[in-house]
């Protein structure tokens, strides 16, 4: 009988497994980069949530968030989070949503910046990593002067500009076959060189970047890590409890022949 | 069957049975039920599959007490759920995983049916019973999927509801009729909250209670497809039958523990599993003027989406979709081998039972894929392939499903 319940997890494995690789989406493109963010990472999550206040939250809101569960979940004292967290007028009780009028934003940016609590699940976080450090240089850009690489013609400046720097693009061109049949040239992006030099390196602006992630990742599911803690001990239980189970029955069915 | 049915004499227990015939139902139906003792892994998805409904309906009654219906506040109560309500998180995410897990188990259900022919006479009303419960369970799962009124939400929405709108004639107005409105909108979900909590798990409620019915009436079928019934020994009981309680409900609860065990780690560890039980475009709010860049429905209709999809008529490939859900209702009748188990069937049966399952899975990846032409290719070939094993399943199962079968049922005592 051990056997076959080896089966039937193998079974299920493979069905997990299968699943799982439906799911993976298409190639990367070269320049793309994984986040290697790690939400577990306490002192990350809370530098991260200084980056979004000082340099995401005047435009963009995290509306399901309020100020309260931000400093319990990452362990900022009341002080700390009174002091650096809550925006002067609001209570700490409050979601955290941008002050910027939305007729304003429509004005300024030709749309509303999207909220962000989500924005980790439903783009991921790799996406995040790559739209906050592959800003550059553009002058074809009236709006911003800059661009971006994983959202072609965003509507958002360069805000990490001061601790970034402005990086250039070097474009290649390439040669290919068009739909005719007939050579057509595009360009391909070959790499960055620095341009304007920030306040941070290359490095530390990812490590910036990185830890502003993590952040998101933790505010598009803030339960995450409560739900891994107490699932360790809920698989735990269950084993033991299909373990008794079989027992049990293994005792009973002793009898049939 | 005596003393477990006495309503003589005092005490409560008798006075109770007087009233209520508790034992009496007990000896009929759980220690007076004999099932053959050579049941194998296959047959654990039947109780799980009643133990997923009962979590669904358990789950889905406090997810129904935080879920506010409408178009401006569906989306923000299930966020609200999740992050603020104590274990919201927990609740909502055992009810999505819930409805990937349902399809899980009636998957595998149905796919012990086909390989022991269980479908066969005298069990004909049992399956297409058991399929009504299999469209039902659709429709439930369709709708639910449109509550939380995320992005992925309202387009699979409207691309599902349209395909009513190949139907001719009716079509364009049944399509109206069926949203409430000229669009996807705020009458659609109303609409679609009340059959979720209300009319669609009344009806599947009914079905599994006349599921297990017929059931009882015909008596299980298992791995060897032969009747227990058939082979009565001095005490009038199947030789190869043993009680239901306590042998197969303490087998089952072996199942229920590893399932449970496998559900947990989904649960806690991977619950949006990859971006398939809880998509990723279903993270932002319903939005009519930004349409996510590939429409895919859950996995599990993705093996008939792909088969929809790959057609490039539009009515034929609504044919063909209805087609490929409703010809398993037909099985009982194509399969007209003697044999029932597909032990007992030639080389011929198994590759044909083999490959349709195949191409199942391959369809089922298809219609995840974007619709690009590679994949709109592989899936014109399956479509011939899926239906394919339908229409040879009369010739095949006639020429070699008649060897010969064993007396008893094959089972060796640990």
């Amino acid at each position: 009988m051990p056997t076959k319940f080896a089966s039937l997890i193998g079974a299920f494995a493979l069905l997990a497994g299968a699943s799982v690789s439906f799911a993976n989406e298409g190639g990367h493109a070269g320049w793309q980069r994984e986040a290697n963010n790690e939400v577990a990472n306490l002192p990350s999550l809370q530098r991260g949530a200084r980056n979004f206040m000082s340099y995401c939250s005047g435009c963009h809101s995290i509306k399901y968030m309020r100020y309260s569960r931000v400093a319990e979940d990452l362990k900022i004292s009341d002080k700390l989070r009174d002091e650096m967290l809550v925006r002067p007028g609001e209570k700490f009780s409050d979601y955290i949503v941008s002050p910027m009028p939305a007729a304003d934003a429509q004005d300024w940016f030709g749309k509303q910046p999207p909220d962000l609590s989500l924005v980790a699940r439903s783009r991921g976080s790799d996406w995040i990593f790559n739209f906050l450090t592959t800003f550059y240089a553009d002058p074809a850009s009236r709006q911003t002067g800059v661009n971006n690489l994983q959202l072609p013609g965003t509507a958002m400046p360069h805000v990490l500009a001061s601790v970034q720097g402005v990086q250039n693009a070097v474009w290649d061109n390439v040669e290919h076959k068009g739909e005719d049949g007939k050579p057509v040239v595009t360009t391909a992006f070959k790499e960055f060189e620095p341009g304007v030099v920030g306040t941070l390196t290359p490095e530390q602006f990812d490590e910036f970047a990185r830890d502003t992630v993590n952040f998101l990742q933790y505010v598009s599911d803030p339960t995450q890590l409560e739900r891994q803690s107490l699932g360790i001990w809920v698989v735990l239980f269950l084993l033991m409890f299909t373990g008794i189970a079989y027992m049990l029955k293994a005792e009973y069915w002793k009898d049939v022949r | 069957m005596g003393a477990a049915t006495d309503t003589k004499g005092g005490g409560f227990r008798a006075w109770f049975n007087k009233r209520l015939p508790v034992d009496q139902f007990m000896a009929d139906q759980l220690t007076g039920y004999y099932a053959p003792k050579n049941f194998n892994i296959w047959y654990f998805f039947g109780s799980l599959a009643l133990l997923v409904f009962v979590m669904q309906i358990v789950t889905g009654i406090f997810v129904t007490m935080h879920y506010k219906v409408g178009e401006a506040t569906a989306f923000n109560s299930v966020e609200y759920l999740v992050r603020e309500v104590p274990y919201g998180w927990l609740l909502r995410t055992l009810h999505s995983t819930g409805a990937s897990a349902f399809f899980i188990v009636v998957y595998l259900h149905m796919a012990r049916a086909l390989m022991y022919g269980s479908y066969k006479a005298p069990r004909e009303l049992l399956w297409v019973i058991g399929m009504l419960i299999y469209f039902a369970l659709m429709a439930e799962a369709f709708m639910g999927y449109v509550l939380p009124w995320g992005n992925m939400s309202f387009w699979g929405a409207q691309v599902i509801i349209n395909i009513f709108n190949t139907i001719p004639v009716i079509g364009p107005d049944l399509v109206e009729w069926i949203r409430g409105d000229y669009a996807v909108a705020d009458a659609t979900l109303n609409r679609f909250f009340s059959l979720h909590v209300i009319a669609l798990p009344f009806l599947i409620a009914l079905l599994i209670l006349l599921h297990l019915v017929a059931l009882r009436q015909v008596g299980s079928n298992n791995p060897d497809g032969i009747e227990i019934k058939e082979n009565l020994g001095p005490d009038g009981k199947p030789v190869d039958g043993i009680p239901f309680h306590p042998y197969y409900t303490l087998k089952d609860i072996v199942g229920v523990g590893l399932f449970l065990t496998l559900f947990a780690i989904v649960v806690f560890f991977a619950p949006t599993f990859g971006g398939l039980f809880l998509e990723k475009p279903n993270f932002e709010p319903a939005n009519p003027m930004s349409t996510p860049e590939h429409i895919a429905p859950t996995w599990y209709f993705t093996p008939y989406y792909a088969i929809l999809r790959a057609i490039p008529d539009q009515r034929l490939g609504a044919l063909a979709f209805a087609l490929s859900v409703l010809a398993f209702v037909f099985l009982p009748w194509l399969d007209r081998a003697k044999n029932k188990s597909i032990r007992y069937r030639g080389l011929a049966s198994k590759l044909l039972l083999g490959m349709f399952f195949v191409v199942f899975l391959v369809l089922m990846w298809l219609g995840l894929q974007p619709a690009d032409p590679v994949y709109v290719l592989m899936a014109r070939i399956c479509i011939p392939l899926y239906f394919a094993f339908f229409i040879l399943l009369p010739f095949v199962s006639k020429a070699d499903g008649n060897g010969p079968v064993p007396e008893r049922v094959t089972y060796h005592a640990h």
